[in-house]
């Protein structure tokens, strides 16, 4: 019983990485239809930066992240001002092939400069401390400080997209990108925008995937398949549907883990295929017009 | 002086072009009507005023200076707001989201705002918290013109605002043209409806394959005129 417990609550509490992981991925899709397939090496890019920072630099963390975040905004709202507007909007294939020769540059860019060993961010001994529930189950502090960081991240988002002019402007876009310009929205610094805040979130990811887990340049391809199966099974373009999408990611992944450790991984990629053929839409769609 | 002024304005579909060398004027606080038939490059006309299709810088003037070919934001800050054809609500914003997002990215001078707007369309006050979509065809256009009002323009591009509307639904949406005007804002309005332009314009053109065929005061001209610049011969 207990055992049942602890599997559900280390599932969930992983989902909230996954969260981390896809809420960039959700809001881009949600604003522009597209999907960053750089999305997982710019996790990673902004892993280095971060550990650069705080590590090699000796900064620290808190000033790091506060570095961080803004410097990944910029290279956000860039990328999407000089690159990728030159060709969004008439076919989805030239953003996505852009996207895709962006990851192929960060990771060997990140190999070159780094080499492939494996690096890790310091928390200073905050990676291995846990909170005791009951007996036999206890939570990892970073775990629990990662799904509150998540859900904080997603009441954000979901507030910035319902409760301002500049959600209403991203929700406009996204409905009718024309009309939008009757509406005096300059859709490309919009898009630029939403790119800046989808890389500033990356950053956050980047943090508690850094302090938790050992990355590489190489390892951005699979953050992207968790992010991307945790936005599909929520729904896409749906916020909280992101959270919820982790959150059962994560759980299918420690409940395959629990049954045999071979089957962490697959055992997510099944559930993620179920509810695609259940619910092609995700669990929580977007409202549908 | 004039507020708006084309000069030798061309508009071109591709290949196809739509508009040839029109010169027309809009005085400050005038209400223009532009009819003409299917094609004859009304709603062209509009797109191109509000930047949505390209033209020659000097084409248009606004407020004495050229405006054409710049792009729709700007020309929205500069105080043209459209209503499109076909209404072109945003489906995820509800109708006060969609009166608001009018009026984010600029407010004029002027009295709306959305208590104005509600008041001069009562409807859209109780049904402010649902989709735009989910209203009537009425409704929606209402929610249109509240929409473009709220930047407060100075010139307000009304497209077929009558069009698939029932005549007592048409009524109440002219009904609101005189308040309209009353806070200042110059209108050019497209209409198929030849009735409903001569009773609100002060003047109006007429287009025939994107050429202007007539022009004058609705007193000064005969159903004969009209017929033959809206049909041709």
């Amino acid at each position: 019983m207990i055992f049942a417990l602890d599997t559900l609550v280390q599932g969930v509490l992983l989902g909230g990485l996954y969260a981390l992981f896809a809420a960039g991925l959700s809001l881009i899709f949600g604003v522009m239809r597209l999907v960053n397939l750089a999305h997982g090496d710019v996790i990673i890019f902004a892993a280095y930066a971060l550990l650069i920072l705080a590590q090699s630099l000796g900064l620290g963390l808190v000033p790091a992240i506060a570095l961080t975040l803004p410097a990944m905004f910029l290279i956000g709202y860039a990328f999407q001002y000089l690159v990728l507007n030159r060709v969004i909007g008439k076919d989805i294939l030239p953003p996505l092939l852009i996207t895709f020769g962006l990851s192929v540059f960060i990771q060997n860019g990140l190999q070159e400069t780094f080499s492939a060993d494996s690096r890790r961010i310091s928390a200073y001994g905050l990676e291995s401390a846990s909170l005791a529930l009951a007996p036999g189950l206890a939570i990892g502090v970073m775990p629990l400080l990662t799904l509150l960081t998540a859900i904080a991240l997603i009441v954000g988002l979901n507030h910035v997209f319902y409760r301002t002019a500049l959600g209403r402007a991203f929700r406009a876009v996204s409905d009718d990108p024309v009309t939008a310009l009757l509406m005096g929205i300059d859709t490309k610094r919009l898009f630029a925008v939403a790119m800046g805040i989808a890389f500033s979130v990356s950053a956050i990811a980047a943090l508690f995937l850094g302090m938790r887990a050992n990355f590489d340049p190489s390892v951005g391809p699979a953050r992207l398949i968790f992010a991307f199966e945790a936005v599909i099974i929520g729904g896409l373009g749906s916020i909280w549907g992101t959270l919820a999408g982790g959150a059962i990611l994560g759980v299918a992944q420690t409940v395959g883990a629990a049954i045999s450790p071979e089957w962490q991984i697959l055992a997510g990629h099944l559930v993620f295929l179920a509810v695609l053929v259940a619910r092609p839409r995700g669990l929580f769609p977007r409202r549908a017009n | 002086m004039s507020l708006l002024e084309t000069h030798g304005l061309t508009a071109f579909y591709g290949q196809f072009q739509a508009l040839y060398d029109l010169d027309l004027v809009v005085g400050e606080g005038e209400t223009i009507a532009v009819i003409g038939a299917n094609g004859a490059g009304k709603s062209t006309l509009l797109r191109t005023l509000s930047g949505l299709l390209s033209a020659k810088a000097s084409a248009v003037t606004f407020d004495g200076r050229s405006v054409g070919g710049l792009a729709a934001p700007e020309i929205l800050r500069l105080g043209i707001a459209m209503t499109p054809e076909g209404r072109r609500l945003f489906p995820s914003l509800s109708v006060e989201e969609n009166l608001q997002i009018g009026g984010d990215r600029r407010r004029g001078y002027g009295r709306w705002n959305l208590a104005t707007v509600y008041d001069l369309f009562p409807v859209l006050r109780e049904r402010r918290r649902q989709p735009g979509t989910a209203l009537s065809g009425g409704q929606q256009q209402m929610v249109a013109i509240g929409r473009a009002l709220m930047s407060n323009p100075r010139l307000l591009l009304c497209d077929e605002i009558s069009l698939g509307l029932a005549p007592v639904v048409i009524n109440d949406i002219y009904a609101a043209i005189p308040s309209i005007k009353q806070n200042g804002a110059a209108i050019v309005i497209v209409e198929q409806d030849i009735g409903r332009a001569l009773q609100v314009a002060d003047r109006i053109y007429c287009l025939q394959e994107g050429r202007i065929t007539l022009q004058g005061r609705p007193a000064e001209l005969t159903r004969e005129a009209i017929q033959e610049a809206y049909f041709g011969h």
